[in-house]
């Protein structure tokens, strides 16, 4: 690699174009550097804090006076977690929350995306008789806070029985995120440009086909961004379930997570676990959507 | 014109009938059919059951009675709403939430965006950095909740470890007891939540920016703040709508954080909106004084809300 390199420097100059005279490297280049480098390492240090903590014995974390560099590293927090160590087993069904976290959130993705999108699609192309007022109501919807929600949709469920089961919770996950992914969706159709419509409708296409063949495949990036969004919003979701949810048979991770608080005491360590353990997804897809990630979240403000 | 058309081609047909059908006909039906799946799962778990909690609030619902569902009498229906303005928690718990919301919104876009320009500055490690800045992000707010309760811990506290050990306090301080460092703590880790979000939005909009702007500017001489002042802001402007939106969801889900915190307490010091309609309805079962209070916080949310509406809709004009 390095040999290719040297051999053809000019290439290797021109794919990546040196700064021109203009913007040589500046000592004030240097110091803001330096000062973005030390604001975000302060800002990272509580969550590095957190992971390393799960991975440290429980002597060191409830030392006093505290050790600051840790000794030993270990997976004990993560034995006890999931009861491999009968001595040490935390009792936490954390297999249960697994299952019913990745349940709820798979299930909330895989209906809240095409419903929405089919929304969003609709917005960002038609000016239909109410299309304002309708996206003001979803808009809306985002506004009622968990709680306020949380209330009616407690009488309601137990009414007709879903209160405590992982379908009552997704179907509640799939209209939270629709207007949100319509919203989204909606930003992204908008920077395809009308033209491509256009050329389909005057070959005969109808408004599904155009949708389907020509839009839909454009929008895919987009739909990436909205299915992420969709499943880390139901995993990470907390008020509605903690309302909903009182059993192992539905209770999801972010409910379980009060499981290491007793009356007196709080076992922090095991509680780092489980965060580690929870962050699993949103570590792998802000690894693998870094650089799409931005995108997701700008769609449309930048044209082109 | 095509109304015309038919009439002149089919004298036969009564001009009513004919641009009726015809109308109900051409109508395009297909954005209709797209939203109708959207309109009813939103209205069946959104709409329907606020709409049921507006007539709980108009009762004095209590869950472990259950014949008080049906007592609606008209004259007692701003019952609970009478109760709640006399009530000094409500009116403290109401200043809590405007003041926790307007600092948390301000000061994650103040600090967002000075972040974003510094890293609009960064020549090099641009790649680590990102990283480390999505870090925040990977934390579900229950996990902040959980990481900054333990932080400020009075006896196990990071926090007040760090403080003992370099010998800046002497006594362990009580941060989420105490009275303002309560709410303080309570903003920081909603702020470390939200600015990582806003400072990549921002971030992407300064780098989307031509360097050509800053360039002519500097020809005719402009200053650092009048190319912050007439490029900067106004070509990012966008951008902020963006971190608005991004952020009303975020401060939304501030309760997951509060909730773990402190939950209010002690003795209502840090209580918000939804931390008391949530300790009515679930420690006191007192659901018609819940739901009253969660409309208050409706009216806050929607408010909100409908003023980023209109930002919204002239951006999507503006886009076309």
């Amino acid at each position: 690699m390095t040999g290719s390199a040297r051999t053809t420097p000019p290439a290797a100059k021109t794919a990546r174009p040196r700064p021109t005279t203009r913007r040589r490297i500046h000592w004030r280049d240097i110091g803001a550097n330096w000062l973005a480098f030390t604001v975000i390492g302060i800002l990272a240090l509580p969550a590095l804090w957190i992971i390393l903590t799960a991975f440290r014995p429980n002597l060191e974390v409830n030392a006093s006076p505290p050790i600051w560099i840790p000794q030993t590293i270990t997976l004990d927090a993560f034995e006890s977690l999931f009861g491999l160590n009968p001595a040490t087993a935390s009792g936490v069904p954390v297999m249960s929350y697994l299952r019913n976290s990745l349940s709820v959130a798979l299930l909330a993705t895989a209906l809240s995306v095409p419903i929405g999108t089919a929304a969003g699609y609709a917005f960002s192309r038609f000016d239909f008789i109410g299309s304002r007022a309708l996206l003001l109501l979803l808009l809306l919807t985002r506004a009622v806070p968990g709680v306020a929600l949380s209330l009616p949709l407690f009488l309601l469920m137990r009414n007709i029985g879903l209160i405590d089961t992982i379908h009552g919770l997704a179907f509640i996950y799939i209209a939270l995120n629709i207007p949100f992914t319509a919203w989204l969706m909606d930003g992204f159709f908008r920077r395809i440009p009308r033209e491509l419509d256009d050329a389909a409708y005057v070959d005969g296409a109808s408004h599904w086909q155009t949708f389907w063949h020509i839009d839909l495949p454009l929008a895919l990036p987009g739909l990436g961004a909205a299915s992420v969004f969709a499943f880390l919003a139901a995993w990470n979701e907390y008020q509605i379930a903690s309302i909903i949810t009182k059993t192992p048979a539905a209770k999801t991770f972010p409910v379980g997570l009060s499981d290491f608080t007793t009356q007196f005491t709080v076992d922090w360590r095991g509680m780092a676990a489980m965060s580690v353990l929870m962050m699993i997804p949103a570590i792998l897809f802000v690894l693998a959507m870094q650089r799409s990630l931005t995108k997701g979240l700008t769609f449309g403000a930048v044209k082109g | 014109m095509t109304t015309q058309a038919a009439r002149l081609g089919d004298p036969s047909r009564g001009p009513e009938e004919d641009s009726f059908l015809k109308r109900l006909r051409r109508k395009n039906w297909f954005p209709y059919l797209m939203t109708v799946p959207a309109v009813i799962v939103v209205v069946a778990v959104v709409v329907y059951p606020m709409a049921y909690s507006l007539f709980v609030s108009f009762t004095p619902f209590h869950l472990l009675r259950p014949d008080t569902t049906s007592q609606f009498v008209l004259e007692d229906m701003f019952n609970n709403y009478a109760r709640l303005a006399r009530d000094d928690v409500f009116w403290r718990a109401l200043w809590n939430t405007i003041l926790f919301m307007v600092v948390t919104v301000n000061a994650s876009i103040v600090i967002g965006f000075g972040m974003a320009m510094m890293l609009a500055r960064m020549t090099f490690a641009m790649g680590p950095v990102r990283v480390l800045l999505m870090i925040p992000m990977m934390f579900a707010p229950v996990l902040i909740g959980f990481q900054f309760a333990w932080f400020f811990n009075a006896t196990v506290g990071l926090v007040n470890n760090a403080l003992l050990t370099l010998g800046l306090i002497s006594q362990p301080v009580a941060w989420l007891v105490d009275e303002p460092t309560g709410m303080m703590s309570l903003m920081l880790a909603t702020i470390w939540m939200t600015v990582p979000v806003v400072s990549i939005v921002l971030l992407a909009g300064r780098l989307s920016l031509s360097e050509e702007l800053y360039d002519a500017a500097s020809v005719d001489g402009a200053s650092v703040y009048q190319r912050m002042r007439h490029i900067t802001l106004p070509q990012m402007r966008p951008f902020f709508v963006i971190v608005m939106v991004l952020l009303s969801l975020d401060i939304a889900r501030a309760y997951d954080i509060v909730r773990i915190m402190t939950d209010g307490g002690p003795a209502h010091r840090t209580e918000l909106i939804w931390t008391y309609a949530g300790q009515l309805a679930i420690r006191g079962s007192q659901f018609g004084m819940a739901s009253a209070m969660s409309m208050a916080g409706v009216v806050l949310g929607v408010t909100f809300t409908f003023i980023l509406f209109r930002q919204m809709m002239q951006l999507r004009k503006d886009m076309g």
